[in-house]
């Protein structure tokens, strides 16, 4: 089975939808929403969820105050300014707090122990193409990068298990932790980016990120037809660093039409877009033999 | 006054929202800075190619163990909850790149032996531009933390004036760290089903932190009236509704500032600061 990321750096570049149109091409497949923070990829797949399952991502310190003798050595060695005094009472920022349990470790009257912050779910589904594990963080939570190794692996698991050919992991904007958990072991990157100054800056950045961790990188310019001259400088970037340029998919409302149906675009419409993407899809295939 | 422009979904017109704006309160002869918090693809450069006064490399402190003190008692390793630092067969090994800087492995070594020395994550960046203040940050390559860096970057921000805040898109810890400590919150967002689903998690996380905001749909003209319905039911104010243009979107392209290049984007952004303006100085005033 190949595994392939999707990613960009800048956001909006049209990642999911790609994806979107990957899994109607080539079902059945297995699929993972990766972009937990802001997880689109369900409202054009529509999946079926099959099991949610909690996830704790992050502990966090909670102080007894029953026990606390206010002596305030917590709030003095809490390099994170985590613990604030509160009404006389010792209380913890639960977003500024790292979780790193220094508060726990040197509380003379053990007040303070470390919780489970719910912190989100992930969800075993089924679509139409195939089976999709996503996933909601839980809003200003922590750790989003432990929960998409959830979500990769899980989704990994299913189409092994159901030996399917590809598996899709959509990706999050940026260069962080999240998105380092959605390429870390996948056996390729797709960068989908657009022809602007910034999805170029942002573009040479996620392929910096993929480089450091060895990930064979590909390249689809999406719009291109917007700004013809940066999209001929992408290709020649392309060339001159060996992320091969494997698909350019042209500008059109009609990929937005097709989000507001809940359709992915090659079955909203045949044409312009969509055969652009077909030919992604398959030159995508040849560099996947 | 600190106002963060953020999104939930990336690419709805963050940092095309906030350089404009920017330019706009400055050319007020308002005190005024413009800093990207998106350390991790930061743009706004891009748009206001501002002169670059200097640079600076922003570090989180990392264990250094001195392997002449230490007596393999292992509480370095017991204390550390993220695998930074542990100690096999009599070894003790650091993993830098978990490490988030508690210092915890320091204060339980009892002979002394772990020092923490500094270790690079990113680069602040600080310039100018038409009388507007640049502040901004980069993110190392590689490097999974944006938080310690976007704490930084704001801490060059002068306490007076407005700072115009370009935040990352999500909602999960580099967009808190940012927010944190902010007077007013803009979101920006598009009327496209992804655009609505990514502000539903914008406005529930705003709420959460209890920041006052408002929101602004760019490219108001495609999709459907999702967007408009959601925020009338929520009692959310729309403070800006920016139509979609190709022109737009090849200046955009270019890194042109709106602005200076298409006519009537100068009274838009001129309109926007004045509401905006009204909301933060009444704020100010109660």
């Amino acid at each position: 089975m190949k595994t392939i990321t999707i990613v960009s750096g800048k956001g909006g570049t049209g990642k999911t939808s790609i994806v979107s149109s990957f899994a109607s091409l080539a079902s059945p497949t297995a699929l993972a929403d990766c972009d937990v923070d802001a997880a689109d990829l369900h409202l054009v797949l529509h999946p079926q969820i099959k099991k949610s399952n909690p996830f704790s991502g992050a502990k966090v310190a909670e102080i007894d105050m029953d026990k606390c003798l206010s002596c305030d050595l917590c709030r003095n060695l809490c390099r994170f300014d985590a613990i604030d005094i509160v009404n006389m009472s010792y209380k913890v920022d639960h977003i500024a707090c790292e979780g790193c349990g220094v508060c726990v470790w040197f509380c003379p009257e053990q007040a303070i122990e470390m919780v489970d912050e719910p912190s989100g779910e992930w969800y075993i589904s089924e679509t139409s193409y195939g089976p999709m594990v996503h996933a909601k963080l839980g809003i200003a939570a922590e750790n989003s990068g432990r929960l998409v190794t959830i979500v990769r692996n899980f989704a990994r698991g299913i189409a092994e298990t159901r030996d399917m050919e590809y598996m899709f992991v959509d990706g999050s904007p940026g260069i962080g932790c999240p998105v380092i958990a959605s390429i870390t072991g996948v056996d390729f990157a797709l960068i989908v980016t657009e022809p602007t100054l910034s999805g170029q800056h942002d573009m040479e950045r996620i392929s910096e990120l993929t480089a450091h961790f060895n990930i064979p990188t590909r390249v689809c310019i999406n719009k291109w037809d917007i700004n013809v001259e940066i999209t001929k400088k992408i290709e020649e970037w392309g060339e001159r660093t060996g992320n091969k340029i494997i698909g350019k998919v042209r500008f059109d409302n009609i990929v937005t039409e097709s989000m507001v149906q809940g359709l992915p675009v090659v079955e909203y419409s045949k044409n312009g877009v969509s055969e652009d993407i077909e030919l992604l899809w398959s030159n995508l295939q040849e560099e996947l033999k | 006054m600190k106002i963060a422009i953020a999104s939930g979904k990336g690419g709805t017109g963050k940092t095309t929202v906030a350089v404009n704006l920017a330019l706009v309160l400055a050319s007020k002869e308002l005190l005024t800075s413009y800093c990207d918090c998106d350390v991790e693809a930061p743009n706004g450069h891009i748009f206001l190619k501002p002169d670059i006064e200097y640079r600076h490399t922003v570090s989180i402190p990392a264990p250094k163990v001195n392997m002449d003190l230490c007596d393999g008692c292992r509480a370095c390793s017991d204390i550390c909850r993220f695998s930074a630092i542990v100690v096999l067969k009599g070894e003790v090994l650091t993993y830098p790149e978990l490490c988030h800087g508690c210092g915890g492995c320091r204060m339980v070594c009892s002979p002394n032996a772990i020092e923490e020395v500094d270790r690079a994550i990113g680069t602040v960046i600080v310039g100018n531009t038409n009388q507007l203040l640049y502040v901004a940050g980069r993110l190392n390559i590689g490097e999974a933390s944006a938080v310690p860096l976007i704490r930084k970057v704001k801490s060059e921000l002068p306490e007076n004036g407005f700072s115009i805040i370009d935040a990352p898109p999500g909602t999960s810890c580099p967009v808190i760290e940012t927010m944190r400590g902010v007077d007013y919150v803009l979101l920006v967002t598009e009327p496209t089903p992804f655009g609505l689903n990514d502000l539903r998690l914008a406005v529930e996380t705003v709420r959460k932190l209890d920041l006052p905001f408002s929101v602004i749909i760019n490219r108001s003209d495609i999709g459907n009236d999702d967007v408009e319905m959601y925020c009338g039911v929520e009692g959310i104010e729309v403070i800006a509704r920016i139509p979609y243009s190709r022109e737009i979107a090849e200046a955009y392209s270019r890194g042109d500032m709106l602005i200076n290049h298409i006519p009537n984007q100068i009274e838009l952004y001129s309109v926007l600061s004045d509401r905006l303006l009204e909301h933060v100085s009444s704020r100010v005033a109660v």
